[in-house]
């Protein structure tokens, strides 16, 4: 008998713990919640732990300086994904009915396969789904994916810019004509995604083009780099991901070929892909939508209002302004711009997903703006519309000193011209296979 | 008291042959349906369907084809998720590439495209057995992703290699709803969890587990190794290529091949483990506590201790106490979770006499 009454009162106290979490629902206040769907654990979390970073930050410090955007503070929460799809998945309907009443503005997964399995569900929810300089590259149209953003910068545009760039530095376009470039990819869908274009644009230009795959993850590369010295390429794109990165860097070294032609891409830019491999990474060059550093007011204004005040969301303060941290605090910058783009023309209340879509498709940051949040250099100029998802298209080329990234060259434009009608043929053909009618951009206000 | 075999004679072959001889059980199953069909859908939301119930579905019955194999037939096997990949690319490409095929049809030529290539991998088991064997069929988890990763015809030449699903509809209805996917996969799981029941009940069956307790025995008194062990692989993998259609249409809508990865294979294993090897109801059990009790962990975590500690190290204790249980379970019953609830039938049988 004694057991029994102890047994029950286990299941009583299990059960009153279950209703208090499920009646956690405080009353709404005036906040606008940011769903999180970070990853601080698992082979991922280097990219995770600081872009997740950079973006708390730069949200607690909307909220310190300013309180928030026009009175209306940001509340956020985050939940582990580990960059596995089906935990993404899970966190997205876990998160996407807000917090405490507080509704929710976008998600910002950074997971290209947790964007492809939300895209729908962003859509039926209305929600936004923010993949900044990742994503479906056809979700830059934005008449077929209304709630799909690859701001700044998409995988086509990305290696067209790398080209214009190659050109830049041979002097002019005609004279890509006869050049040897490599294209060394990660063996994933990922990193087969630009070949497509990077054929396009070889024959387009006229310089020979060799495509060669390295195996995930790719801790072995003598074979292709072998090849790449037997092509004496003038120029070796590296699209890797991961391990693959350093290793790349320490094989060309030891094949001798110079690191200075070795042009990283938006995956192989950060001072985790390139430190490992030690002297091996000097001379390298990668590209980037924003450099690292802080010189920028923004952070440090974020160095003075949260990381100081003790607030700051890095465990190793030294990440401080490394690539990660600062695309998080881009982010955090493009989110909060919506949000207030939307709150000027829908009120100065906390807005629903449907009103900050409106937001990002009206974001408009020029020069002036930029300098008044003090992100001049660190955002590209950007606008955004109801066809045009992206933006900008622009990057900037980095090189590694052995110890940090130098930015050495202006906003390189990639030939987005060329693209769209590709992006365009591609996001008709989704919408065909999925019964979607794309909207009328031209009666979008 | 309630749930005893006295007064219920049974006075044909035929009832005494049931699954599920006793009414207790019969109703049990009945009540569990209706709420499942029924009452789930009027109580449970988005998030309840979307994420946890479709894919607590999904690999129980992934977990029940591997079971078939492994737990009925005795044939180790790693490649379940290359498996449910052929079933899942196989289902899309004959979707997509014959006019007017239904859809759910097209989940059956996906599932028999899959048992065809599990023949082929199966092979091996005609002349090695146990850990070796498991090393073979590691052969057909990396070579299916290497195939649908590299020739992008499967993709139907998408550059990301990511195919999205069709949009579901079936005989006029639209199922794109969070509720209708969990009733359409409820419906097929249910159905294939019937079937499974009624082959390990027959000849198949017990040849399937005459081979695995001891094949020369089974040899001797006259099944066909070769075939038993063949057609095992051909059933499981039908299985599993459902499981895995279901898997990238219901659940994910999307699906690329890394998403059909080693660790997935090793997921379905260790749910059959955990639920108990040779058992339809453990591959259930199993599934609810792989898939499950992370979530419970994650959401008990998140809403008590959210803030108070780092969310990294959140991560890593949930980590370790999902790690402990699994050991707490493995060294409580060894045989799995369906083994517990057995031995939680015999007590209710004597309940509450037990002298």
């Amino acid at each position: 008998m004694h057991a029994i009454l102890k047994k029950s009162t286990q299941l009583l106290a299990v059960a009153s713990l279950g209703v208090m979490l499920f009646s956690a629902n405080a009353s709404a206040a005036n906040e606008q919640y940011f769903p999180l769907q970070s990853y601080r654990i698992g082979p991922y979390a280097a990219g995770g732990t600081g872009f997740f970073g950079g973006f708390i930050d730069y949200l607690q410090y909307v909220n310190a300086k300013e309180g928030g955007v026009n009175g209306v503070k940001f509340t956020w929460s985050e939940c582990e994904t580990e960059y596995v799809v089906e935990k993404g998945v899970e966190c997205y309907e876990r998160l996407k009915k807000g917090l405490n009443g507080a509704p929710a503005a976008a998600t910002n997964p950074l997971s290209v396969g947790i964007a492809y399995a939300t895209l729908e569900r962003s859509t039926a929810d209305k929600l936004p789904l923010i993949t900044i300089n990742h994503g479906r590259t056809d979700s830059t149209d934005g008449s077929v994916f209304p709630y799909a953003f690859p701001l700044q910068l998409n995988p086509y545009s990305e290696v067209s810019a790398i080209i214009n760039y190659i050109a830049e530095k041979s002097g002019g376009l005609d004279k890509l004509k006869g050049k040897k470039i490599v294209t060394l990819y990660h063996g994933s869908p990922y990193g087969k995604e630009t070949s497509p274009i990077l054929e396009l644009l070889a024959k387009k230009y006229g310089f020979e083009l060799t495509l060669l795959e390295v195996p995930h993850p790719g801790n072995e590369q003598q074979s292709q780099w072998l090849n790449i010295r037997r092509a004496k390429p003038d120029w070796v794109i590296l699209r890797g991901w991961g391990v693959m990165n350093p290793v790349a860097l320490k094989t060309a070294q030891k094949t001798g070929f110079p690191t200075d032609r070795i042009i990283g891409n938006i995956w192989s830019n950060s001072e985790e892909d390139a430190a490992p491999a030690g002297a091996a990474a000097k001379g390298f060059i990668s590209i980037t939508t924003h450099p690292s550093g802080t010189n920028f007011p923004v952070l440090q204004d974020i160095d003075k209002f949260v990381v100081k005040a003790g607030k700051g969301n890095l465990q190793d303060a030294k990440r401080f302004g490394t690539v990660y941290y600062n695309l998080g605090v881009v982010n955090g910058i493009l989110n909060v711009e919506a949000v207030r783009v939307a709150q000027a023309k829908f009120g100065k209340r906390p807005l629903t997903g449907e009103e900050v879509r409106w937001g990002f498709e009206n974001i408009r940051l020029d020069d002036k703006r930029l300098k008044e949040l003090g992100a001049l250099g660190l955002v590209q100029p950007l606008k955004l519309s109801c066809a045009d998802h992206e933006g900008g298209g622009a990057v900037r080329f980095q090189q590694w000193d052995g110890s940090k990234w130098n930015v050495i060259s202006d906003w390189v434009q990639a030939d987005r011209k060329l693209l769209r009608p590709i992006i365009e043929e591609s996001a008709r053909q989704y919408a065909k296979e999925k019964g979607i009618t794309p909207r009328d951009c031209g009666k979008e206000g | 008291m309630l749930y005893r075999e006295s007064g219920q004679f049974v006075t044909s072959y035929r009832a005494d042959q049931r699954v599920f001889r006793l009414w207790q059980e019969r109703w049990g199953l009945a009540l569990l349906l209706a709420v499942a069909f029924v009452m789930v859908p009027f109580i449970a939301n988005d998030y309840w369907f979307s994420a946890i119930l479709i894919p607590f579905l999904v690999l129980s019955l992934a977990g029940l084809g591997l079971n078939l194999l492994t737990g009925y037939a005795g044939q180790l096997s790693l490649g379940s998720a290359a498996f449910m990949a052929v079933g899942a690319f196989a289902a899309y490409n004959f979707h997509l590439r014959i006019e007017g095929m239904p859809f759910l049809l097209s989940f059956v030529f996906g599932g028999l495209a899959a048992a065809g290539v599990g023949v082929i991998f199966g092979l091996p088991s005609l002349r090695i057995k146990g850990f070796y064997l498991l090393v073979s069929t590691l052969a057909a988890q990396f070579f299916v992703q290497w195939v649908l990763t590299n020739f992008s015809w499967f993709s139907n030449n998408s550059s990301s290699g990511v195919i999205t699903a069709p949009q579901l509809i079936i005989a006029g209805h639209d199922f794109s709803t969070p509720l209708g996917r969990y009733l359409l996969t409820l419906g097929i799981v249910a159905a294939l969890t019937v079937l499974a029941l009624s082959i390990v009940r027959s000849a198949l069956g017990r040849n399937w587990m005459a081979v695995r307790d001891m094949d020369t025995a089974a040899a001797v008194i006259g099944i066909s190794i070769a075939r038993t062990k063949l057609v095992a692989f051909a059933v499981s993998s039908f299985f599993l290529g459902i499981a895995g259609s279901l898997w990238a249409f219901t659940y994910l809508g999307t699906v690329e091949p890394h998403g059909f990865d080693l660790t997935r294979s090793f997921q379905i294993l260790f749910i059959i483990i955990i639920g108990g090897l040779g058992s339809v109801l453990g591959n259930f059990l199993g599934a609810a506590f792989i898939v499950l009790l992370p979530i419970l962990l994650s959401n008990i975590s998140n809403n008590l201790l959210a803030g108070a500690i780092d969310p990294g190290q959140l991560e890593n204790i949930q980590k370790i106490i999902f790690g402990a249980l699994i050991i707490f379970f493995l060294i409580k019953e060894p045989d799995g979770l369906a083994r517990i609830w057995q031995s939680l039938k015999r007590r209710a049988r004597v309940w509450p006499l037990r002298f």
